[in-house]
């Protein structure tokens, strides 16, 4: 039999199990395969915070989703070609976002009466002619694995557990993925345990023949590499460049990084990750809880080190005062919150961005600090730099907003070369700066520099400099305990104009709108960049006019975005909140800002901000509701993420994508 | 850069001082605002002469603390220092003292800032052996929010927030100290200037967390919380002295002694020598280097839990352990030497690529 080979432009393939079932695993390893291969590639792990839900049911579904294409892309598209099911409750949990006319491959071996009933099957959807529209492939996949790894005389439950790459192999067959690395993976993972290794790997290998010889499978399909700038790239995930950046900033400066953190969801893999680069100096202490996590980080500044503390939501509910104090003793700290659905614990696994609010404004009294934002995983790198450049310079406190999405997605990333990266000066003042009454020369901790009003900063063991800072209003220069009036309505002004001040040395926002003539812009924060950049593809795509901008800096706002929004007729902001840049935008520049809000615990998709977007375009041009067709146009676009010019006429390249 | 080696193995690291450093270069301009009579005076005054003998660089020196009267102390020391929020000092001491091994860094806080909101900290800190030195002023009150009680307050203490009396049950700090597995623990007066510096001294030449609780007197809030250890009618038999090497006497003409139960259980109780079949050879003989932390603990149980009437006085216990900063730089000494300082670009760039060409 001859297998036809079918291209295709972009596939968004979703590997669904039971949390224990490796899915997570099997993902990166089909995404490293394609990142090796040269498409472009989005992810998105999708899991519950149980680490082992009871077996075979919904809310034990753990979901690894992949987009990878010949183009570049942006999201990890809204819904699978491709649904591999591990079992009963993975097919059920998944088919809601499945399309008709998509492929599920199924492993039928859990199918039994009573694993069906757990989920709610009355009768085996293998069987009852409900999965009609969809192209169905229902193999023993776990019977299969056991009979391919019986020379390695495991347990039957410990053969089976090799199906996940089983799947792996077959799939990878399918669509032409190079399989070398995921072989050298297994030996080095299991190296120590020869029969799982070798098991694993005869898995794997049964799974890619499989495809081979049987006849299941008439075609095969390619996914030609993508065109992407000439240079190395990798794979990297969002926590994964956060700690690279973080060093980085460590090293441009010179200071000592030092990570005060408490385990929490989803920031756990910043500290696991830094914890490893103690040959950089990088100094890792797992606190007692949130508050000394960043209480040790703000001790370690104090002696002129960087100091870092990393949570999410709740974490940061309680560093509040802490941070406090850093705005208050005007020392460098990073504090990184890898947002999660909230409010309380929320659902941790759960990715959102509605710690705006918080972070700007969630401590007492005026305290002012910059907030940035990364917009793609690769992108939690650079902002990791811009984060330690403004904290030492600056002297403050800086919060950097991720979440759970871009933390554990991963996209292909031009690897930076470092040597091209300024360095950052902290300035420590080494000599008196000011005189006493009687003229002698003396050390003023708050004395600052005229143009930045950074306050100048000696570091402890700096002879003749030796001075006291803490939690209570400073006099201005000498930093002396003071309850004087004016002297706080001076201090509390000079803070706030301090970081306002910032927003001259970060660039302009840019507008993409390649017509020039669009009347509608979409602006949008952190991990939007892609779902909103896929949206405004497919609305330019059915003809709309439509300008983007993205911010990556939530305080202070780039200069020019107020003069930017006024360009507009309509300024849409689209949030994964109730509307929290949207509030900020209305109050600071009187714009009539158009909020779409989401939380779902889900990135938001690509189609339905393509309706939201099509449809406003329509609705300021003065098309009636009843007439309306762009969204409607946008949203069911099959292939919506075409590659488009910007602005310039040329295709976005990566680099630029993740500005 | 020279380093002290004057048996202070607390200092190891910290650059020796260029000549004799006297008591008023370690007091700063800024005006003493305790109330009068406070006993923190005393503590700041023997602190202040207490401190050139270190002979370390002044600027080495940094002071670090918390919230509450006793937290104002760093800002009259020219010496550097964070007076930072309430509870988490000994958190802020714990990055600098971790990222600078040259430093020689304190800690003041008191009962409320230390045991109440900060407790957490207090007994992390003390079982990861930070080498940082913790003096906590205990007066059995809170003084800077005016009078509540505190965790150390009596059973049945009547304050502005309990007019009926506390039905709260007290730390004691010594025994809190030991179940954190604090290895230098000590507790002195503040109006005992001789022994308070002593302990000071003894603090400071520990490697590691030391731990000093300081009965000190609020003569707004809680006066005479401290009489019967004060007043000379009733000191002799109410402090209970441990020196290390010496039996445990004391009284007047040392008719009282501390004795183990002797039926095992580990228990200690204060006794008239005069009734002991031996004599004082029947008297516990003080071990600060005890290996286990269960006889420190049955010491720190001689301290009544109302009312002060009769309290162990002195180091209840020192012995040296791996300290928690030292093991930190170890590792990173150690990842450095296998393999090699780290290089960024191989670190960002790893293992895994591939090259897109024009």
């Amino acid at each position: 039999m001859t297998i036809e080979v079918k291209q295709l432009d972009r596939v968004v393939i979703r590997f669904a199990g039971d949390s224990g079932d490796g899915m997570q695993l099997t993902g990166d390893r089909f995404t490293a395969e394609t990142a090796s291969f040269g498409n472009d590639l989005s992810t998105l792990p999708n899991f519950p915070a149980e680490i082992r839900a009871p077996a075979g049911t919904l809310p034990g579904v753990s979901s690894f989703q992949l987009h990878f294409a010949d183009h570049d892309i942006l999201t990890p598209g809204d819904a699978p070609d491709v649904l591999v099911a591990m079992n009963p409750a993975a097919l059920k949990a998944n088919l809601r976002d499945t399309p008709r006319g998509a492929t599920l491959i199924v492993d039928t071996a859990d199918f039994t009466d009573r694993n069906l009933k757990r989920v709610g099957y009355q009768a085996n959807p293998l069987e009852t002619g409900e999965l009609e529209a969809y192209h169905v492939v229902p193999l023993n996949l776990t019977g299969m694995t056991i009979e391919s790894v019986k020379e390695y005389g495991l347990t039957r439950k410990d053969a089976s557990r090799a199906k996940n790459m089983y799947a792996l192999g077959l799939v990878s067959w399918l669509f032409q993925r190079p399989v070398e690395s995921t072989i050298s993976f297994l030996e080095t993972k299991f190296a120590s345990k020869p029969d799982i290794r070798d098991a694993n790997i005869a898995a794997f290998r049964a799974g890619y023949n499989f495809g081979e010889t049987a006849e299941e499978f008439s075609v095969r399909y390619e996914v030609k590499p993508a065109k992407m700038p000439p240079g190395t790239y990798r794979n990297i995930s969002g926590n994964l460049a956060l700690a690279y950046g973080l060093i980085a900033g460590s090293k441009l400066s010179g200071r000592q990084l030092f990570l005060g953190s408490y385990p929490i969801t989803p920031a756990s893999d910043v500290l696991h990750e830094l914890s490893k680069h103690k040959r950089f100096g990088v100094v890792t202490m797992q606190a007692e809880d949130e508050i000394a996590g960043v209480g040790a980080a703000i001790g370690a500044s104090f002696g002129g080190g960087l100091g870092v503390t990393t949570t999410s939501g709740p974490g940061l509910s309680l560093k509040s005062e802490a941070i406090g104090l850093a705005v208050m003793l005007e020392l460098p700290l990073i504090v990184c919150d890898i947002q999660r659905a909230g409010p309380s614990t929320g659902m941790p696994t759960k990715t959102e961005q509605a710690d705006l609010l918080q972070v700007l404004y969630g401590r007492n009294g005026e305290a002012p600090l910059p907030v940035l934002a990364a917009q793609s995983p690769s992108d939690c790198f650079e902002i990791a730099i811009e984060a330690a450049r403004i904290a030492l310079t600056y002297r403050t406190p800086v919060i950097v907003l991720s979440d759970g999405y871009l933390a554990n997605g991963s996209e292909p990333w031009k690897v930076p070369d470092i040597a091209s990266l300024p360095a950052i000066d902290p300035k420590f003042t080494t000599e008196p700066n000011a005189t006493d009454d009687k003229g002698a020369p003396v050390y003023h901790p708050y004395q600052r520099d005229p143009k930045t009003l950074a306050r100048d900063w000696a570091i402890p063991g700096t002879p003749g400099l030796d001075h006291r800072i803490g939690g209570l209003e400073k006099e201005d220069r000498t930093g002396n305990v003071s309850y004087d009036p004016a002297n706080h309505d001076l201090m509390v002004r000079t803070r706030q104009a301090k970081i306002d001040g910032i927003a001259r040395t970060i660039p302009p926002v840019e507008v993409d709108d390649p017509t020039g003539d669009a009347k509608v812009l979409v602006l949008g924060w952190g991990s939007t960049y892609g779902p909103i950049g896929a949206g405004v593809r497919r609305v330019r795509k059915v003809g709309g006019t439509i300008a983007q901008a993205h911010l990556r800096h939530l305080n202070p706002f780039p200069d020019n975005l107020g003069e930017v929004l006024k360009r507009y007729d309509k300024v849409l902001v689209p949030e994964m909140n109730l509307g929290q840049l949207a509030m900020l935008l209305r109050a600071k520049y009187l714009v009539d800002v158009v909020s779409y809000a989401q939380v779902r615990g889900l990135p938001l998709g690509a189609a339905e901000l393509a309706r939201v977007i099509g449809n406003l375009v329509e609705e300021t041009a003065g098309i009636d509701a009843d007439a309306r067709h762009l969204g409607a146009a946008a949203a069911n676009l099959p292939h919506g993420e075409g590659i488009l010019t910007n602005g310039n006429g040329k295709a976005p390249t990566q680099k630029e994508s993740a500005r | 850069m020279s380093t002290v080696d004057l048996g202070f193995p607390g200092l190891n690291g910290v650059p020796a001082a260029d000549g004799p450093q006297n008591r008023k270069e370690f007091v700063s301009d800024q005006e003493v605002r305790w109330c009068p009579g406070c006993g923190d005076y005393a503590v700041l005054a023997a602190f202040q002469s207490f401190l050139p003998e270190l002979g370390v660089k002044r600027e080495n020196i940094v002071m670090v603390s918390g919230i509450g009267c006793s937290s104002r102390f760093p800002y009259y020391l020219s010496t550097y220092g964070v007076h930072s929020i309430h509870g988490r000092a000994p958190t802020i001491a714990t990055g600098l003292a971790v990222t600078r091994p040259d430093l020689n860094v304190w800690v003041i806080t008191g009962d409320g800032d230390a045991l109440s909101i900060g407790g957490n900290h207090l007994i992390h800190t003390m079982r990861r052996n930070v080498n940082l030195k913790i003096l906590l002023f205990n007066n059995r009150i809170y003084g800077l929010t005016k009078g509540q009680y505190s965790p150390t307050s009596e059973r049945g203490k009547v304050t502005k927030s309990t007019p009926m009396g506390s039905v709260d049950t007290p730390f004691n700090p010594i025994s809190l100290a030991l179940g954190a597995e604090a290895k230098f623990v000590a507790r002195t007066i503040d109006s005992d200037r001789k022994h308070l510096t002593e302990v000071l001294r003894a603090a400071a030449a520990h490697r590691g967390t030391a731990f000093v609780e300081i009965y000190q007197n609020c003569p707004i809030f809680n006066d005479n919380a401290f009489d019967a250890i004060k007043d000379p009618k009733t000191r002799d038999d109410a402090i209970i002295p441990l020196r290390h090497g010496e039996p445990i006497r004391f009284g007047k003409d040392g008719r009282l002694g501390v004795v183990r139960d002797p039926s095992g259980t580990g228990r200690m109780s204060v006794v008239e020598v005069a009734t002991l079949p031996n004599g004082e050879a029947d008297l516990v003989v003080h071990d600060a280097h005890h290996e286990d932390s269960a006889y420190a603990f049955a010491l720190s149980r001689l301290t009544g839990g109302g009312v002060l009437k009769q309290a162990p006085i002195g180091i209840f216990r020192s012995v040296q352990r791996q300290v928690y900063d030292d093991l930190v730089r170890e590792q990173v000494a150690t990842a450095k030497s296998q393999q090699g300082e780290g290089d960024l670009q191989s670190l960002v760039t790893g293992s895994d690529t591939w090259t897109v060409t024009a």
